[in-house]
């Protein structure tokens, strides 16, 4: 291909592209970036063996795209100009796929989305409700275009931006309609972009240097690596369309190498705009010069700051500078530098497009556009989410993110990585947008956002956050050199349980001097993780240092394991598990009956917190505890009954029990294991409680419950003895002198309701359950 | 047993596509990293030379960036991803369960050279959490049972001589 030497001929170009394009031609889309991670490549070529071995290779084009931001369901594929989406596809579906729907135009239940509480079907991408409050302007190619293929951006009207501004705008009405369109900087701090290159562009010396900040940093957040790998052209285009605008001749990419897919399409992006003399010297023939060239990160975080990253790019350690001056007046070799996010450039075609009047047409008043956001962690739908500025928290996280996954309690969104903080869920109403989010101690950030639930426990996921920003801290300066290592050691202590109160208010006093004292951002802004914490879970802190309770069950060291602290009698539950898992039943139940002497019970009507704590149902499926338990004790009953030797009693005290409910059954136990005579007192006919009367039949049958207070009467049969006690009975009928009184009364009373019927007032003419 | 022996020649070819261009130190590192898997350290005073720098300068930006090692690593470099949203999906189990599979501890090559075990800030396939990366392959929604059979296809591909 020669090279395009005029804007006619890129325009020419561009309608030889949409002339030859045939027409009725059934596109398959397959992400071919993020979901390679899970399987893709073999789907799409799965589906190219099926479209040629089927004979569909004229009708149907199978084509490798960028994400679709449905991502949870990886791989997904779009089939167009249907808009039909399929999601967790696997090379065996392909027959199917190219068989009915592209064949027949059937569609497969297997395949499609299915809404969460009609288990309906849903083939459509526009009726999925991922997709309906989004706003998807800066990813409108991504999924859509072949990134590695320039044909395809500019049939999609790539580069016409670059065209009207090299044929209709001067250079200052492109920073005037960037500045109008009040765009800010998406890679965290959210400075006016447009005003940024005002003194870029004002800025003497040559040459000038512009660069795109692909450093993505903030662990937990992939927007930019989905543009970089979707739609390169479009970051080429804003950064061209920058230099033009402040007058730059060279240009930078500076991506992670974390990123090789990403590194491969801008390189395949650059090569291709190269050929076609869209980069490069006299650019379209308008005498404009922009060279653009990769440079790769090498795994320093802190990189991402902008002076150090104009380090690095330099060739020496990537250590942050004191500013000013600032990059726009002293950059990379001391010239003019201008450096923006991934995400900020690509928003700058969309602006000199369609014109800041439109820009403007979402966001708030002081942010306008859209913003990527990477939805992650514990919610159901993950993935990339674009809304306009100011959607609310609720929004993205329960009508986009639908909500947290196996029924668990949403506990707060971490924000801005480790520089931000977390919204707790009293702020589920919260508007996001720089300011609004800002002023509630997290930021917007980049536009991670990690969901967390109940299981994740706070204080631990400050320290995570110190773990990262005291590794990653480059060491030049000593407020964050030694303050990341203190903090990070004043949390350790508190996961550890050996934090003191004192501790709490040496952290605020640390975090303000680190605030304070920093050179460069990253030390500014790591105390944030853990003050917004402080802020929103004070009571998560007092927990770890006063009780050593960790209520997410995430804390090694005052967790023994996460089931056992779940578990509200304390079973020992990896042991008496790994017993079953070796066969031996019995030990099995020896070992629960140390905490408990109802293995048949619980293992059938607990609600088995320790399955909700378990941290393989992190990963994938909790541990059945609950049925192993079950499984244990029936083959316990079945095996060997409930027969065994009495307790022995060598204790001279005494001891009353009344109610012969549950709790009754296992103080007696208990008492009597400890060799102390016991006397239990119960007004019902049968001992047992509530598990006998309010637990139906279905759940628990009798002789379950039967057996187990049969075998504890056997153990303690001999010290303990049974009263039938009527109700009212004074209390000194069962307390004499050498006897100690337990008390258990009947615990569960009716709830109260207010579903009488309005004229009644009063519950007479009603009979609650439990007392009937 | 001794890492794979490596043909230092190469790097020649290396310096000498580097050595004219501005600020080429850290691409040519890279280069040298990914040629070798390493940075040999022997390699150090000729780049310096060839680039006009102190070795000194050299090392000092070789040392700051945790992408360059100056040990050699195993033919396959698993590096599990302990970024916020694979942490909060327990990939601090993941990270466990490997290293004692591979037997090895964080930054460590087992003997054979065959893998490396290293932990990553995040590999941006966080919507797929717990992740890992094998040399430049990605894995998402790890599970115990997926990690097995992930390290049997490598350990099978180390096994095979060609692979
Ligand atoms: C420690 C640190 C890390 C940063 N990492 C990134 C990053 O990974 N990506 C990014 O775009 N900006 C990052 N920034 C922000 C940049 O310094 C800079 O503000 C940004 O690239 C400017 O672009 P924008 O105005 O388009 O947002 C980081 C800042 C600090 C202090
Ligand atoms: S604040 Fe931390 S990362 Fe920034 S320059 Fe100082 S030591 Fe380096
Ligand atoms: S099922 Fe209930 S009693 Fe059993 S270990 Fe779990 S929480 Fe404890
Ligand atoms: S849909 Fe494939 S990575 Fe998002
Ligand atoms: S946090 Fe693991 S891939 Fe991003």
């Amino acid at each position: 291909m020669d090279k395009l030497s005029s804007i006619g001929q890129l325009e020419w170009f561009r309608s030889r592209i949409l002339f030859r394009k045939e027409k009725g031609i059934i596109e398959v889309h397959v992400c071919m970036t993020g979901c390679r991670a899970y399987g893709a490549a073999g789907v799409l070529e799965a589906l190219n063996q099926e479209v040629k071995s089927q004979g569909l290779s004229k009708q149907v084009e199978i084509r490798s795209t960028g994400c679709h931001g449905f991502c949870a369901k990886a791989p997904v594929i779009a089939i167009e100009p249907m808009g039909i989406q399929y999601q967790e596809v696997e090379p065996d579906d392909a027959g199917d796929i190219v068989m009915k729907t592209l064949k027949e135009n059937r569609m497969i239940d297997r395949l499609a989305y299915h809404a969460p509480k009609t288990f309906q079907p849903v083939f459509y991408r526009n009726q999925i409700p991922f997709y309906a409050k989004q706003e998807r302007r800066v990813l409108a190619n991504c999924g859509r275009i072949d990134p590695t293929n320039i044909e395809h951006y500019i049939a999609a009207g790539g580069y016409r931006a670059l065209i009207k501004a090299l044929s209709n705008m001067g250079p200052e009405q492109v920073i005037d309609e960037v500045q109008a369109a009040k765009l800010r900087g998406r890679g965290g701090a959210g400075f006016p972009t447009g005003l940024k290159w005002k003194f870029a562009s004002q800025s003497e010396g040559r040459p000038k240097y512009v660069v795109c900040n692909a450093d993505e940093g903030d662990p937990g957040a992939f927007m930019d690596r989905a543009i970089l790998e979707g739609d390169p052209h479009a970051v080429v285009e804003g950064m061209l369309l920058g230099a033009y605008a402040m007058g730059s001749e060279y240009g930078f990419i500076y991506v992670r190498e974390e990123y090789p897919i990403a590194i491969d399409h801008l390189n395949i992006a650059i090569a291709q705009a190269e050929e076609l003399g869209l980069l490069g010297e006299n650019i379209l023939g308008t005498g404009f010069n922009f060279n653009l060239s990769l440079r790769l990160g090498a795994g320093a975080f802190v990189c991402g700051e902008e002076t150090a990253l104009m380090a690095s790019i330099e060739g020496r350690r990537g250590m942050p500078r004191a500013r000013p001056p600032f990059p726009a007046q002293a950059g990379i070799d001391g010239k003019p530098t201008n450096i923006n996010n991934v995400e900020t450039w690509a928003n700058v075609p969309l602006i000199v497009n369609n014109g800041a009047g439109w820009y403007g047409e979402v966001g708030t008043e002081n942010s306008k556009g859209t913003k990527i956001f990477s939805l992650a962690g514990k919610v159901n739908n993950t993935g990339l989410v674009e809304v306009p500025i100011g959607t609310t928290v609720k929004d993205v996280i329960f009508n986009i993110g639908g909500g947290i996954p196996k029924g668990r309690q949403f506990k707060a969104v971490q924000m801005g990585g480790p520089a931000g903080g977390c919204v707790p869920a009293q702020f589920l109403n919260l508007s996001i947008d720089y300011d609004t989010v800002q002023s509630i101690g997290a930021i917007m950030g980049s536009g991670g956002m990690v969901v967390l639930d109940e299981n994740n426990c706070m204080v631990e996921i400050a320290r995570f956050f110190l773990s990262f920003t005291q590794s990653e801290s480059c060491g030049k300066c000593a407020p964050c050199r030694l303050g990341t290592t203190q903090l990070l050691e004043i949390l350790t202590r508190i996961t550890r349980g050996e934090g003191r109160m004192e501790d709490i208010d040496t952290i605020r006093e640390l975090g303000q001097t680190l605030t304070e004292a920093s050179l460069c951002g990253l030390g500014q802004a790591c105390p944030k993780p853990a003050l917004s914490t402080l802020r929103y879970f004070i009571n998560e802190y007092e927990d770890h240092i006063k009780e050593h309770r960790c209520a997410g069950a995430v804390c090694d060291s005052m967790v023994i394991s996460a089931c056992q602290h779940a578990c509200p009698a304390g079973i020992d539950v990896p042991n008496y598990v790994a017993a079953i898992a070796d066969g031996e039943y019995e030990k099995s139940v020896e070992i629960i009956r140390e905490r408990n002497p109802f293995p048949a019970v619980c293992g059938r009507i607990c609600i088995h917190p320790c399955e909700y704590k378990c941290r393989r149902g992190e990963l994938d499926q909790a541990v059945a505890i609950r049925a192993l338990k079950r499984m244990a004790s029936d083959w316990y009953f079945k095996n060997i009954g409930p027969q065994r030797n009495p307790f022995p009693v060598n204790k001279k005290e005494k001891i009353a029990i009344v109610g012969a409910g549950p709790a009754g059954l296992t103080c007696a136990y208990f008492l009597v294991k400890m060799g102390y005579k016991t006397t239990v007192y119960e007004a019902q006919s049968v001992a047992g409680g509530m598990l006998g009367i309010a637990v139906p039949e279905f759940r628990l049958p009798r002789p379950v419950i039967e057996e187990e207070i049969q075998y504890i009467k056997i153990v303690v049969l001999k010290s303990c003895t049974t009263h039938r006690l009527m109700p009212n009975t004074h209390s000194t009928t069962y307390s004499t002198r050498d006897t100690v009184p337990f008390l258990l009364p009947p615990v569960p009373r009716p709830a109260s309701t207010s579903v009488y019927p309005a004229k009644t007032k009063t519950s007479q003419e009603f009979t609650t359950a439990l007392i009937f | 047993m001794h890492p794979p022996e490596i043909e230092l020649n190469e790097l020649d070819g290396i310096i000498e596509r580097h050595k004219n261009g501005k600020w080429e130190l850290i691409p040519l590192l890279q280069d040298v990293q990914a040629t070798y898997g390493y940075i040999p350290p022997e390699s150090i005073t000729p780049i310096a030379e060839a680039l006009n720098l102190y070795p000194s300068q050299v090392q000092g930006v070789v040392t700051f960036y945790s992408g360059f090692s100056l040990k050699p690593k195993g033919k396959y470099v698993c590096r599990v991803c302990r970024g916020t949203a694979c942490h909060v999906k327990g990939s601090r189990s993941i990270l466990r369960l490997m290293k004692r599979e591979l037997e090895l501890e964080e930054g460590e090559t087992s003997p054979d050279y065959r893998f490396t075990l290293e932990t990553v800030a995040c590999l941006g396939a966080c919507f797929l959490a717990p992740t890992m990366m094998i040399n430049r392959d990605y894995f998402g929604k790890l599970s115990p049972t997926k990690l097995s059979s992930v390290l049997g296809e490598y350990r099978q591909k180390g096994n095979n001589k060609n692979g």
